[in-house]
């Protein structure tokens, strides 16, 4: 870890009682859903973190619980640091408050997740899908949603496979 | 019949002005198959006479699946989805990518190999700014630029087909190094672009800088500020037209950059005509790079010895059985990644491409997710509609 980041992950620490793992240089404090607010809005006040570069997710299902972890990636400019915020969520009905008041780019990358990982975020201002189309179901990014194929289709079977696809028909 | 979705004014309410309900202001659709929409991109625009008072994106329309696909996949067959993700930066994706890999398996990269490796981006820089400058003259209806840039586009296209085989679905990044050495014809061919490509963007800047219609229609355009920016997480040339000097490849070097002199072209104005600018400086730092890299490339291998990670040479196969093994474990099994998440990002030509990697112990990633600029620029559309009274 970077020795300008060190008092910065201690304030974090106490303020929130938040837990750090670090694997390669990088910081990764744990934290809880309801802090999250919190948590960036102090980074991003007294510490510098002005950009939110990545917001993502991951699925642990069905090895761990909680089942979700939802990933901050935060960059400071004026000190160039970098520092991960990771938020455990509960696999059943998962919810995390929303962060577009700390990052307005949190609005579509929540939107993102909703979409493919079903994570709620409330208060979010439009929580719709972003990337599939509004009638899918289910969430594709999640680990029980089954990788789609395409049946190859052949002369002799056609129109048969042609009668089960879901496109559109005239 | 083809089924018609039945949609109603509920749905958007929130994205509108009061206006819209009671129809004094038309909702009008524009894309997803539309000529200026470049790419399958679906508006939804609110219109007030001719004035666009709210513009509501869709996007997803190109959306593939490439990270559920990733996951299924080894890491060394992972990475022939990454060319796909943006076919004008095929050399920086195969880049991000690999180099999340190798800090996630802790895989050292010869000297020769980060020296090509910059280069080769470098080159896929010019041919990127090339694809968006040409397009964007022919936006503004300047059809000979367009051709200009494709032409020289071709040149850097020839170098990659040199190199690696392909045009555009390179792959010849991978981990620990390049697929192989460089053909002989390599130097040549990259010092005869050098020539001849300074003069060329002297050509179109005498068509397009000073030119009185891109003046107009540039100045004072679309002003975004340096700290709006930020928040909506804009990066790469963007960002940097709005003042903020932030280029990973200075802030954070990666592949050697520390050792090249160059400059980082930063705008204060923030307006339209600030980015073009930007993006016509950065052609010229990018073969300063790509210059002295040439200069002081130099001599050995261009992959890992690391034998657990990176596949032996050919040659080896017929004479080291355990070249052999390494091999046929590699190709059929992959390489395992300890349990953990890393994130690493390079400079892209449009800005921060980040890659979130995370292993599960196994040969296939556990979670990879493409931070991808273009993806928080767009977010841009999305927001004036704050400010209806100012429209656009």
């Amino acid at each position: 870890m970077d020795k300008k980041l060190e008092p910065i992950v201690k304030a974090v620490q106490e303020k929130f009682g938040a837990t750090l793992e670090e694997f390669r240089d990088e910081a990764h404090l744990f934290v809880k859903p309801e802090q999250i607010v919190d948590v960036l809005t102090a980074l991003h006040d007294e510490h510098n973190f002005e950009l939110l570069s990545a917001l993502t997710a991951s699925d642990y299902w069905p090895q761990e619980t909680p089942r979700f972890h939802v990933v901050y990636q935060l960059t400071s400019l004026a000190k160039n640091l970098s520092v991960q915020v990771r938020v455990p969520v509960n696999g059943n009905n998962p919810k995390v408050p929303t962060t577009t008041g700390v990052y307005a780019v949190s609005n579509w990358r929540e939107r993102e997740l909703l979409d493919m990982f079903g994570i709620e975020f409330e208060g979010h201002p439009d929580p719709r899908r972003i990337l599939m189309p509004d009638d899918t179901e289910g969430h594709p990014l999640r680990k029980d949603f089954p990788l789609g194929y395409e049946e190859p289709q052949f002369s002799f079977n056609l129109e048969e496979i042609d009668l089960r696809k879901p496109y559109a028909k005239e | 019949m083809a089924q018609i979705e039945e949609v109603s004014i509920d749905q958007f309410k929130h994205l509108v002005s009061e206006r819209a309900i009671t129809g004094e202001t038309m909702l009008l659709n524009m894309g997803p198959q539309h000529p200026s929409t470049h790419g399958v991109l679906r508006l939804l625009l609110e219109l007030d006479g001719e004035t666009v008072i709210n513009c509501i994106p869709d996007i997803g329309y190109l959306h593939t699946g490439i990270e559920k696909n990733m996951e299924a996949k080894t890491y060394q067959k992972a990475e022939v989805m990454t060319d796909r993700l943006d076919y004008m930066n095929t050399m920086g994706n195969n880049l991000a990518y690999v180099m999340a890999v190798e800090k996630l398996v802790d895989v050292d990269v010869p000297v020769r190999a980060q020296a090509l490796r910059v280069i080769l981006v470098e080159l896929q820089r010019i041919a990127s700014h090339l694809v968006w400058l040409g397009a964007f003259g022919l936006d503004l209806a300047a059809m000979s630029v367009f051709l200009y840039c494709f032409r020289e586009r071709e040149l850097i296209l020839d170098i990659f087909e040199m190199v690696s085989g392909q045009r555009m679905m390179t792959t010849y990044i991978r981990p620990g190094g390049l697929w192989r050495d460089v053909p002989v014809e390599f130097e040549k061919a990259v010092r005869d672009f050098l020539k001849i490509f300074p003069k060329r963007i002297d050509e179109y800047e005498a068509l397009m800088t000073k030119n009185p219609i891109m003046m107009d229609r540039l100045l004072k355009i679309g002003i975004l500020d340096g700290a709006t920016a930020l928040q909506y997480g804009v990066t790469g040339p963007t960002l940097r037209a709005s003042g903020v000097d932030w280029d990973l490849r200075k802030s954070r070097p990666y592949m050697g950059y520390e050792q090249y002199d160059f400059n980082v072209p930063v705008r204060s104005e923030g307006d339209t005509f600030a980015r073009y600018i930007v993006r016509i400086d950065e052609l010229r730092e990018s073969l300063k790079i790509i210059e002295q890299a040439l200069n002081k490339l130099p001599m050995g291998p261009v992959r890992s010895e690391n034998r657990k990670f990176v596949p032996p040479p050919r040659s080896e196969l017929g004479t080291s059985m355990e070249a052999l093994i390494h091999h046929f474990k590699l190709w059929t099994e992959g390489f395992p990644a300890p349990k953990a998440s890393i994130y690493s990002a390079v400079e892209s030509p449009r800005g921060e491409l980040g890659v979130y990697l995370e292993g599960d112990g196994g040969p296939k990633p556990h979670r990879i997710h493409m931070r991808t600029p273009s993806f928080d620029n767009e977010i841009l559309i999305d927001e004036p509609r704050k400010d209806p009274s100012e429209g656009s």
